[in-house]
């Protein structure tokens, strides 16, 4: 059944061990769910602790002098600002203050560690490269485990007992189970827990020594998909891309204070210009009273019936237990509690714009 | 009373001009876990191959189409609170709608239990 042409990751056998229903994702062979299925992998990474394979994903590290300072041409986020072990949420914006990509950056104190998404990868090395050069290394000879949820401390404790001491979006280098791992406190799903980047030799032994334990189970990019939506987290190509900023993207918060006003970053000028005078379209939440489903590219209407918008990303919340979207919305109808009505299929059905995220957060500040 | 499928992974349980229709087997697994079904409108006239409902999974939203034409006269209503019962029994207490047929003839044109077992593996 696999296909040829896709690439694979350290895990791809361990996944087909455990019956896990392969997809094409970007260009890798990926696990959309194992045989629990996307409801119960997502409740069970919510109650307990879930493992995620996402080494399909871009890990980069960055020497030499101001690699922070140069950074900071490339990103709107405080790089220079990072405390040593600290770890930031970014976006690559190019000169018209669009996103060409989000990433994670992390002071590893002797270099910037680096995480970007599998299919922005090529596009974002490339940006990397012409800004850091020979100071630029690319680990793919490592894959990238996430164990998320309120137990998944319990579990890596374990194996590396300095994981208890990292707080949310903090990491530094340690031994699990005897590997050399570079571990940060960070994830996608809107519950506490970890990234544990391993080199890929060692990364199926540590899959099944984490999988060994009975509060953890193997979860999909069904439930990846569906936590990182309740948990209010934009998807690249989806929910944010080269059209948007992130102003419209109500990223703002990523944005450092500083930078802000020395504007010195691509597209400064278009994202100064919105923080000032507002942006035309914001990102926001969205539930539809009653159980209809809005999908991607479900139009938003306003009670006379014009189009204000449309539905970026859209599933069954299986936590919230209703339906939970995101998409953008003029501005005068961002507010919480605005009533909107959403085109699902012939039916116009009404909705409610509401605060991200669609649950609390575990994260341990 | 006998069963018939389509290719679009529906099945088709037949009493006189009575056509009680679900998802098969391999499409709810296919699906994953169902979690709304836009039921069809009650006495609503409709043809073969027309849409006539929508299940959702958590990722993804399937129509149902009509294996055959005629007037819908029963939906399962309990689908609208527990649509994972067609996850549990798709074959029978996950049925979704009778359909009251105006062509009878049209059941020739659909796969027995054998073509549509071949039609899957």
């Amino acid at each position: 059944m696999s296909d040829a042409k896709l690439k694979t990751t350290p895990l791809n056998h361990l996944h087909r061990e455990l019956g896990a229903t392969m997809v094409a994702f970007v260009d890798y062979d990926m696990p959309m769910q194992f045989p629990l299925g996307v409801l119960k992998e997502h409740r069970h990474t919510r109650a307990k602790a879930g493992l995620f394979d996402v080494s399909h994903m871009g890990q980069v590290q960055i020497y030499g002098k101001d690699r922070a300072k140069i950074f900071e041409t490339l990103v709107p986020g405080n790089i220079r600002g990072l405390n040593r072990g600290c770890m930031r949420y970014t976006q690559f914006t190019n000169s018209n203050g669009g996103i060409l990509d989000d990433l994670i950056i992390t002071n590893a104190v002797d270099h910037l560690f680096v995480v970007v998404n599998a299919a922005c990868k090529e596009q974002d090395i490339a940006i990397m490269e012409s800004a850091f050069g020979e100071g630029l290394k690319i680990l793919d000879n490592r894959a990238l485990l996430a164990l998320q949820g309120p137990i998944a401390v319990n579990v890596l404790v374990n194996l590396a007992p300095k994981a208890a001491n990292l707080t949310f979006m903090t990491g530094a280098s340690m031994d699990v189970g005897g590997f050399h791992c570079f571990v940060t406190r960070s994830g996608y799903t809107g519950e506490d827990g970890y990234e544990i980047s391993v080199p890929a030799e060692n990364a199926e032994c540590l899959a099944r020594e984490l999988l060994n334990y009975t509060e953890v189970e193997a979860i999909g990019l069904g439930a990846r998909d569906s936590l990182r939506l309740e948990a209010g987290l934009c998807l690249y190509g989806q929910d944010i891309d080269i059209s948007t900023s992130p102003v419209e993207a109500s990223l703002l918060w990523s944005i450092g204070k500083h930078r802000r006003k020395n504007a010195d970053f691509p597209g400064a000028s278009r994202i100064q210009k919105e923080i000032i005078e507002g942006t035309l379209r914001q990102r926001v939440g969205i539930k539809t009273k009653g159980p209809a489903l809005a999908r991607r590219g479900c139009k938003i209407l306003d009670e006379n019936g014009n189009i204000i918008g449309k539905i970026t990303s859209g599933c069954f919340g299986p936590s919230v237990q209703s339906p939970v979207a995101m998409g953008y919305v003029v501005r005068e109808y961002a507010a919480a509690n605005t009533v909107v009505f959403l085109m699902i299929r012939d039916n116009l059905v009404p909705a409610n714009i509401v605060k991200l995220p669609f649950i609390t957060p575990g994260y341990k500040r | 009373m006998f069963v018939k499928y389509t290719k679009d992974h529906e099945w088709i349980s037949i009493n006189n001009d009575i056509g009680t229709i679900g998802i098969t087997d391999h499409a709810q697994k296919h699906l994953g876990d169902i979690v709304f079904v836009e039921l069809p409108n009650l006495y609503k006239i409709i043809a073969k191959g027309d849409e006539a409902c929508v299940i959702e999974s958590v990722k993804v939203a399937s129509e149902i189409y009509a294996p055959v034409s005629g007037e819908i006269i029963e939906i399962n209503e309990i689908l609208g609170n527990t649509p994972s019962i067609i996850n549990m029994d798709p074959l029978y207490e996950g049925w979704i709608f009778k359909i009251k047929m105006s062509n009878t003839e049209e059941i020739n044109t659909l796969m027995d239990e054998i073509a549509y077992r071949n039609f899957t593996s």
